[in-house]
């Protein structure tokens, strides 16, 4: 049987005659939540969210409530808060859905938050192809301020907060917290180095600045309904809440589907949830978590301990889907973007595909990305057209171990993630590539096989 | 002066060593403390601008003692010795203060990889052109690729075509590919000299140093941004192509352009100067100098400059025409136009001569509108030196005028008149008046005073001999001889001695700049009695200002020069120059 999903800020996503207006959303029990918050204390609505052990669902998976804690409060500056809606982590596709069809409970969670950490104006960074997004969060947040949910002296308590929407211009860079500020800003977006310029600190406008991703601020609201301990009881310890994932890849039914932490493994989502693979298929690999989560192969036996020292040995569809056991087999929940692969893939034109994203989108700031990234991307590139030589799966891995851990952002991590687990998990088809090349060549065939990269 | 006794000290320990710095100094900065020619690689890092951290050349491993985290007790290891927690990834150094207890190791597999990593990089795009390369020589890219590259490529892909020889101003030029994108440049001309106008554009692999739209690089700090270039991309189109720099001798001197008195380094070969570059000195200039004070040094081959003493238009020996200028000016009735662009040594001869001649003394002003970085408003090196060693009592008007000269003239008062380096004729004395008087000329260049003077004396420029300058703080700078001055003709104070000595009846003595200083530390208060000027140290003698603070001089507010301020700590007892001047 099929796992049930637990839909909690999916719930009316996709409802039959539900609609992103703001009468809509009140009708369903929306705002409150903010009513309720606006009369807790600031302080208790954080402990709330500690208690929640809610983690980050933008990628790295940190407490959201441990991050508020690091907020530097007694600098005396302005407290901003910024939503992180800059989701371009290739094979997410989550918080589109909150913004197109839900925006009232972005808004709510943000405001929740806002109040919490009292900041004095809250920022949604939008990336600027949400043109759509765009412009429904402007009129959901016009609704709000004419219902007095943000704005002055918010529902009679007081307090002042406002929302401005801000679009990005396409740049996936934007999606880290520091290069977002900065664009933000007015600036490239170039990511800043940390120490010192921890946004809890020094953030937007050198004020200390919470930034969270879009599903992790809807959480908020939720946590306030349920309390913190009730949130926790959803999933296990250490992974509560439930998350979105958004599979994408040779699935029959590629989509987002919201489970509680842990309730689901990989292989009941493909196969029962996404219904299995295209006929006559076989599993390849799977990204779990965006492009950058290292890919794990089908084959593959995962075995060793979780953090709470309890053994395991999972095939690829026994692994839970949660942020520690991800992590335990090498790889990472990141942002939700589970990638399936059949047997029909050329793991060298996914990765070279892969590769060609990220040099694109590395920023430009410092040395090893800079440089690394499109060296990989022309190594890739290389490779597909026809030029492949069976030393370039260990230089390629060679390059992405000078990048990984020496850049300013984790863009060095995500770009040379890939690389490595590629090249750790399916060297041979990287050399096999060489030599089927080289066969074909002796025998005056075309090289390359007829492939576009995007 | 003294960081360390201001600054609190802490112990960190760099490669196992223990050593003292001053608490949130940067690894890059501690470890050059270290001395023994110890260096983290760096490209971005620059001690007088914002850290970017963007070039991760400047990688260390970095621990810091463990501690329990609920008790905050010391975790100590078998040996009783607090363990080192170190981090596992490498941090850069140009980020990362000194704390308490840190342990930085610069040379270890990790640190040593990512260097290796972050050259392979850097010079995977980097048209590798040094031979043609005006860099060559002194490139950090070159340097540390000799030293931490892996000494082969391992790249076979094409290169990134960038534009070459762009025009970024009237003075640089850039070449894109050799650009590391360090940044330094732009910092600079946003941070230093007020003048934002470089960025990059497009990204990642192909950023793109350029102006911004319808911006040049014009500013008068522009060469400094080729200075700072880490590489051949900046390059000032001036000196491109002209020499190798490693055939270039140098020497250190300083700027005449203003009173601020920039420390500067003069490139010279085979008697000719390249080029003037800024020397560091962070109580005066920090690294940086002004365009305009680079070219200073093309005067030296003008066509009018003055080569052959002479009198009446007739080339004479020196002896000659010293002999001639004491017959003047002991006939007495003289008038003395001093210089604040001479020497202090020279200054000091003029005092003697103007004493024992009984000559009065005028100083004409130089004062123009200041730029508040390193161009201050009075353009002359050495006004305070006129001061210290009493050649003038009060500040020159702000107007240059010689009124009172002129009137003397013609009233029949003054018959003899010394003029240094100034053209009277601009000064509201015609022609038509200077017929009416003896005139001695000293100068470097001809004018149209020189042209009618009785006696005229060539003199050196400030690159052609010792001596020292007073500059707006009171700062003693020395300088030195970069490049021999015209054929025959002696360094100023050489004649001066032969014309101050008949004077009083003394005989000429042979003098070397010392045996000046000796006379001089006798003679002046301001100056320790124990100095000479080969023992100056390279950063220079603050002196004890506080006879002249009543003065009200033009300066106002600049890079490293605040008047109120300097009028306060001035004003105090007078310890701290005091203390710096026996230190020295």
């Amino acid at each position: 049987m099929a796992p049930q999903e637990t839909r909690l800020i999916f719930k009316h996503i996709d409802e039959e005659g539900y609609t992103n207006d703001i009468d809509c959303y009140v009708k369903n029990g929306g705002y409150e939540q903010l009513k309720k918050a606006v009369t807790m204390k600031p302080e208790d609505i954080c402990a709330e969210v500690l208690t929640s052990g809610v983690r980050g669902r933008g990628g790295a998976g940190f407490p959201a409530g441990m991050k508020w804690k690091f907020l530097d409060r007694k600098s005396g500056k302005p407290i901003y808060l910024v939503c992180n809606a800059d989701e371009s982590e290739p094979g997410t596709f989550k918080d589109r859905q909150i913004i197109h069809q839900d925006p009232h409970q972005l808004i709510e969670g943000m405001m929740c938050a806002a109040f919490a950490i009292q900041a004095k104006l809250a920022f949604i960074y939008i990336r600027g192809e949400f043109f759509q997004g765009y412009k429904i969060l402007e009129r959901a947040i016009e609704e709000a301020r004419e219902k007095n949910f943000l704005g002055d002296n918010i529902l009679g308590s007081g307090y002042s907060c406002d929302i401005i929407v801000h679009r990005g211009a396409g740049a996936y860079i934007c999606g880290e917290e520091t290069g977002l500020i900065e664009s933000l800003e007015g600036f490239r977006a170039n990511p800043r180095i940390k120490p010192p310029y921890f946004p809890a600190a020094l953030g937007a406008y050198q004020c200390p600045t919470i930034v969270n991703n879009v599903e992790t601020l809807c959480d908020v609201k939720h946590i306030i309904e349920m309390g913190g301990e009730g949130f926790a009881k959803i999933g296990t310890p250490g992974n509560t809440g439930t998350r979105i994932w958004c599979v994408s890849g040779h699935v029959q039914k590629p989509g987002y589907y919201e489970f509680a932490c842990s309730d689901v493994t990989l292989g009941q989502l493909i196969y029962d949830v996404c219904g299995g693979l295209k006929p006559g298929r076989k599993l390849k690999a799977v990204i779990p978590g965006g492009s950058s989560a290292k890919i794990l192969r089908a084959d593959e036996r995962f075995t060793g301990k979780l953090k709470d020292g309890t053994e395991f040995d999972w095939g690829i569809e026994d692994i839970p889907m949660d942020f520690d056991s991800l992590m335990a087999v090498g790889s990472m929940s990141g942002s939700g973007g589970v990638i399936v692969m059949d047997d029909t893939t050329d793991m060298v034109e996914a990765l070279a595909n892969i590769n060609y994203f990220y040099a694109h989108e590395s920023c430009g700031q410092c040395t090893p990305c800079r440089e690394g990234v499109p060296w990989m991307r022309k190594v890739t590139q290389r490779m597909v057209d026809g030029e492949a030589r069976e030393e370039d799966a260990d230089l390629l891995k060679s390059i992405a171990d000078q990048i990984a851990g020496r850049t300013i952002c984790a863009f060095g991590e995500a770009a040379s993630w890939p690389v490595q687990s590629f090249i750790a998990k399916f060297k041979d088809e990287f050399v096999e590539k060489a030599k089927e090349q080289a066969a074909r060549r002796k025998e005056g065939q075309e090289v390359a096989k007829e492939t576009t990269l995007i | 002066m003294n960081i360390q006794s201001i600054v609190e000290n802490i112990t960190i320990n760099i490669d196992g060593q223990d050593v003292e710095v001053p608490k949130g100094i940067n690894i890059i900065e501690a470890v050059k403390m270290v001395g023994k020619g110890k260096e983290v690689p760096h490209y971005c890092y620059h001690p007088k601008l914002s850290v970017a951290g963007n070039c991760r050349m400047c990688m260390v491993e970095m621990g810091m003692p463990m501690r329990d985290r609920g008790t905050g007790e010391p975790i100590l290891d078998e040996n009783g010795v607090q363990k080192i927690g170190w981090m596992p990834k490498p941090t850069i150094g140009c980020a990362t203060n000194a704390s308490p207890g840190m342990h930085i190791r610069t040379n270890s597999e990790m640190v040593k990889e990512s260097r290796n990593g972050v050259t392979e990089f850097l010079l995977i795009n980097h048209p590798l052109d040094c031979p043609i390369c005006d860099q060559a020589g002194e490139c950090r890219l070159q340097e540390f690729s000799a030293e931490h590259g892996r000494g082969y490529s391992r790249f076979i892909e094409k290169k990134n075509v960038k534009p070459k020889r762009t025009t970024l101003g009237p003075r640089v030029t850039l070449d894109d590919e050799r650009c590391i994108l360090c940044s330094r440049c732009i910092r600079f001309s946003k941070e230093v000299a007020g003048d934002d106008v470089l960025g990059f554009v497009d990204r990642g692999t192909y950023s793109t140093l350029t102006c911004f739209p319808g911006k040049e690089l014009s500013h008068n700090y522009s060469l400094n941004t080729v200075d700072i270039c880490p590489v051949g991309a900046l390059t000032s189109t001036d000196f491109r192509f002209k020499m190798r720099v490693w055939f270039l001798k140098r020497t250190h001197s300083i700027c005449t352009e203003s009173s601020v008195g920039a420390n500067t380094e003069i490139w010279s070969r085979e008697g000719k100067i390249y080029r003037i570059t800024p020397r560091r000195n962070d109580a005066v200039n920090d690294t940086w100098m002004t365009d305009s004070g680079r070219v200073l040094y093309k005067a030296i081959e003008s066509d009018d400059r003055l080569t052959q003493y002479t009198i009446e238009g007739v080339h004479k020996t020196v002896d000659e025409v010293a002999a001639a200028a004491v017959e003047l000016l002991q006939a007495r009735e003289v008038a003395l136009v001093a210089s604040a662009h001479s020497s202090v040594e020279e200054q000091f001869f003029y005092q003697s001569i103007a004493q024992r001649s009984g000559a009065t003394v005028s100083l004409v002003s130089h004062y123009a509108e200041g730029d508040g970085l390193l161009l201050s408003e009075d353009r002359t090196p050495n006004l305070r030196g006129a001061l210290v060693t009493g050649l003038i009592h009060q500040l020159p008007e702000r107007e240059a005028k010689l009124e009172a000269l002129a009137r003397d003239i013609n009233s029949g008062a003054v018959k003899t008149i010394f003029v240094v380096n100034e053209d009277l004729t601009k000064l509201g004395i015609h022609k038509e008046m200077l017929a009416k008087v003896k005139v001695i000329y000293v100068g470097t260049h001809a004018n149209e005073t020189s042209e009618v003077a009785n006696v005229v004396i060539p003199s050196l420029m400030v690159y052609e001999k010792d001596g020292t300058f007073i500059n707006q703080s009171f700062r003693v700078q020395r300088f030195k001889t970069a490049v021999p001055g015209p054929r025959g003709v002696l360094s100023d104070f050489h004649v001066l001695e032969r014309i101050a000595a008949p004077l009083a009846q003394e005989k000429v003595a042979p003098l070397s700049i010392d045996d000046v200083w000796e006379r001089m530390v006798s003679r002046i208060a301001q100056f320790d009695a124990a100095i000479r000027w080969s023992a100056l140290p390279e950063e220079g003698v603050a002196l004890d200002a506080s006879a002249f603070l009543d003065l009200n001089f033009v300066e106002s507010k600049n890079l490293k020069f605040d008047p109120v301020a300097f009028k306060e700590t001035s004003a105090a007892p007078a310890e701290t120059s005091a203390t710096i001047a026996t230190e020295a």
